[in-house]
């Protein structure tokens, strides 16, 4: 509760409650600073608005001398019957412990000349009712005097006022109640003027100073408020990170007289410092921890409070978006509650402008993407017909020369057999282009299906059958090998495009041996021959997009069909490598993930015939 | 084979993969006609009632599939869809719309040939007696009694294996979707059947072939279906 007797602590008693907030924040709690001069009243209505139902309090003290005062427990209850109000012991000894160390004070001092000036005034007042004497009345002396409290009062607050009012009492009686110059008072009536004059006196100044108080509180208030607003508006205005980081430095600088520096966090969520301009000694070790934590660290903290530099993190609604690093000019405000939670806010608000401008150039990027994409798509759609019609044509008519009647003669009808075998080669080299452009754009989707791995090596070996007519083709699958989930199609182009290789790279008579093995949580499927094996060091290279194992040899191809073969097998979350085989040629394996099959449970087998096994 | 010229409608938009085919059937005996759109081979299978249908998917002026269903509520005639590569939907969207077969583009004469005969005789076997008793391979199916041998010994085969079986058999030579085959052996077909389907596929093809990995009747077309065949000689398609 921020009342006016807040302000007529002690320091040190201020400090203590400022710990107090503090620790309970530190053990999780929500703390709130309220103003308002009614402590009761202020509880009552904050647990309203915020449906609260308990109100812990610390136990009334008895009140000796004024029995007639409820404690606040009492006119809480009054006030708001459904709340349960808890009362607790106070702590006393340690209260009294820690005052009895409490340092003299900046303030005491200036409250001190605030006493002097106090007494000055009084001694003016004095001065000029004793000129204005002869022509007024004592009661409108009396007048003046109270003026000059009230006055006192506005300007300097309560202590002085309360010194004023009984400085002006006495100098009234002292200085103009007959007899003049003299503390004896003839007349008893005027014991009630004095009484009356120090009770108005007192109570005047007492509002009078506590509603400069309150003006002071709501002044601030305005100004945390006033800069938040403005903050967020200027933030909102922001497109570019330098901005954002502009504004903050200003308003926090504005706010809390302290230097600020901004750190953004990368993709990788590392920080970056900012190199030469920071004024700040950020320490690169507690603002990573700072971030990595989404926790406040350094002065006036838990964590590494001896730093001399406060570390928020700037917590956006998706990520944490980097850390602002605060060096006030003294650790003391970062206690105060509403300090911190101002420069929360500051963080909050700079944490979703960051944000904000983050997804700006997100959209930005996926705009041109999509723009790519569906250009390129276009373009392959279009080139995967424009190219494959004319080709279908060609293979299909230079197939139809080696019918017609009369017959070719032996060097036509080899023409022709070298056109359509261009041609299909021209086919496959298409497709595999294409293949990879689709594979590359993401255009394409996989049909994953539960099945067997014997199904598409044997559609692949029935594709690579005219190949692959003088190779010795030697398969081992184990029948119990488990459902894999691939897309059928794809898997079958890898095999396929294995086996093509095998065939052009292996002369005829070489053994080809497919295999699998159940290897962990993966299936190798091995693909190896008897063949001369891929050139030394080129293992990994020919998985790369025009690279083949023999640079300007004789064999046809441009060195797509294993970069397709990787594409479709990562695309499966698998892998695919190349070593030495056993047999003394290449060998190809590519792992696939087992994952988890669906039960095939011989009993919920669909339709109404069952199978009864 | 018939002694007649056989009709056989073409529809294409391409002229020159038109002319290949038209040269490589007619060179085979056919008569062939041409429609380079859907609406003017509503036309021509009305004036023409041609023995066979060649259509091209991917026609300008419609959708091939729904023509396919359009001319299944009046007509049985065979149909053979041509179709770009990996567009296994379109296939499968053809082949469940009642087309016949498929040929992946590009292909060559001997595909061409091979399929076009393929549907023709299944065409013939239908129209002549039900045999009782198959051969393929090693195996004999007798129907009417209801047992498999294979190399002269009865094959032990469950209910669902042997209704596989047969009714891969009455569609010998045609691809038959996952589809088809769960709803033509299982009464239902769910994507969540189709691992089951191929269980009973794999076991299938361990009991009756030689070698399961590498299938000469039961074959796979990969993404479609499968396909039953009982000569794998000359049904078998070269390709590139």
């Amino acid at each position: 509760m921020e009342t006016p007797r807040l302000q007529r602590l002690p320091s040190s008693a201020r400090e203590k409650i400022l710990k107090t907030l503090k620790l309970a924040q530190d053990m999780g709690a929500e703390t709130a600073t309220l103003p308002g001069s009614d402590v009761a009243e202020t509880v009552v209505e904050y647990a309203r608005n915020h449906n609260l139902s308990k109100v812990m309090l610390g136990r009334d003290k008895t009140r000796a001398f004024a029995p007639w005062r409820s404690g606040y427990a009492d006119r809480i209850a009054q006030r708001a019957p459904e709340l349960d109000i808890t009362q607790i012991v106070r702590d006393e000894g340690a209260g009294a412990r820690s005052s009895a160390n409490g340092e003299p004070a900046r303030l005491e001092r200036i409250a001190w000349t605030g006493y002097l000036v106090s007494a000055g005034v009084c001694v003016l007042t004095t001065f000029a009712a004793s000129a204005l004497q002869p022509l007024f009345e004592l009661a409108n002396i009396v007048m003046m005097f109270l003026l000059a409290v009230v006055l006192i009062a506005v300007r300097l607050g309560r202590g002085p006022a309360v010194l004023a009012a009984f400085l002006n009492v006495a100098a009234f009686d002292f200085f103009f109640v007959p007899p003049r110059f003299s503390f004896t008072v003839n007349d008893f009536q005027y014991l009630l003027t004095f009484a009356v004059m120090l009770a108005v006196a007192l109570i005047t100044g007492q509002l009078a100073a506590g509603l400069k108080y309150q003006a002071r509180v709501a002044m601030n208030r305005e100004l945390r408020a006033r800069a938040l607003y403005e903050m967020s508006r200027e933030l909102s205005a922001a497109l570019l990170l330098d901005q954002i980081a502009e504004i903050a430095a200003r308003f926090v600088e504005g706010s809390f007289r302290a230097k600020v520096a901004l750190l953004l966090a990368d993709e990788h969520d590392r920080l970056n410092f900012p190199v030469a301009r920071s004024q700040v000694p950020v320490d690169a070790g507690i603002a990573q921890w700072a971030f990595d934590h989404a926790e406040a660290a350094g002065a006036g903290t838990g964590t590494l409070p001896g730093s001399p530099v406060l570390y928020v993190p700037l917590k956006a609604p998706m990520r944490t978006r980097g850390v602002l690093a605060v060096q006030p000019s003294g650790t003391r405000w970062l206690l105060i509650p509403e300090q911190r939670r101002q420069l929360d806010t500051f963080a909050t608000l700079i944490a979703i402008a960051i944000e904000r401008v983050h997804y700006v150039d997100i959209a930005q990027l996926t705009t041109v993407q999509i723009e790519s994409e569906r250009l390129r798509n276009s373009l392959l759609s279009a080139l995967s017909h424009d190219l494959r019609t004319p080709l279908t044509a060609l293979v299909g008519l230079a197939e139809y020369l080696t019918l017609v009647k009369p017959e070719l003669s032996g060097e036509q009808r080899e023409v022709a057999t070298a056109i359509r075998d261009e041609a299909r080669r021209m086919t496959a080299l298409v497709n595999n282009l294409l293949d990879m452009g689709r594979l590359q754009s993401g255009e394409v989707k996989l049909n994953r299906q539960w099945q067997p791995l014997e199904e598409v090596v044997g559609a692949a070996l029935a594709q690579a059958k005219p190949l692959l007519g003088g190779h010795e083709v030697q398969v081992q699958l184990d029948p119990a090998l488990p459902f894999l989930e691939f897309d059928a199609v794809l898997l079958e182009r890898v095999l396929f495009n294995i086996l093509e290789n095998a065939h052009k790279y292996t002369p005829p008579g070489s053994v080809i041996r497919l295999s699998a093995q159940l290897r962990e949580t993966f299936i190798d499927v091995v693909i190896e021959d008897s063949g001369p094996g891929l050139p030394e060091g080129m293992e990994e290279e020919i998985f790369k997009k025009f690279t083949r194992g023999r640079k300007e040899s004789a064999t046809p191809g441009v060195g797509l069909g294993l970069a397709v073969c990787r594409a479709i097998v990562e695309a499966h979350r698998g892998s695919i490598r190349a070593e030495k085989s056993a047999l003394g040629g290449a060998r190809f394996v590519f792992s696939l993930p087992l994952g988890n099959p669906p039960a095939l449970d011989e009993n919920t087998v669909p339709g109404s015939l069952r199978d009864n096994r | 084979m018939t002694t007649h010229k056989p009709a056989l409608l073409l529809i294409k938009d391409e002229r020159q993969i038109r002319r290949f085919v038209r040269s490589v059937l007619e060179s085979e005996g056919w008569q062939v006609f041409e429609a380079e759109s859907l609406r003017r081979a509503r036309v021509e299978i009305g004036t023409r009632n041609p023995a066979l249908l060649i259509l091209d998917l991917g026609l300008p002026d419609g959708d091939g599939v729904r023509f396919i269903r359009e001319l299944r509520d009046w007509s049985a005639m065979p149909v053979l869809v041509l179709s770009a590569r990996a567009r296994e939907q379109d296939k499968i969207s053809a082949l469940d719309a009642g087309a016949d077969d498929y040929l992946v583009k590009p292909f060559g004469t001997g595909e061409l040939l091979a399929r076009v005969r393929a549907i023709l005789r299944r065409l013939d076997k239908a129209r002549a007696q039900e045999e009782s008793k198959l051969e393929f391979g090693a195996v004999c199916v007798d129907l009417s009694l209801r047992r498999v041998l294979r190399e002269g010994e009865l094959l032990r085969l469950t209910p669902l294996e042997y209704r596989l079986l047969t009714f891969l058999i009455a569609h010998a030579g045609k691809v038959l979707t996952h589809q088809q085959l769960l709803t033509g052996v299982w009464g239902q077909a769910r994507a969540e059947n189709y691992p089951s389907l191929r269980v009973f596929m794999t076991r299938l093809r361990q009991k009756l072939e030689r070698e399961p990995s590498r299938p000469q009747y039961l074959l796979t077309e990969i993404g479609v279906g499968y396909r039953f065949v009982t000569d794998p000689v000359d049904d078998a398609v070269p390709q590139a």
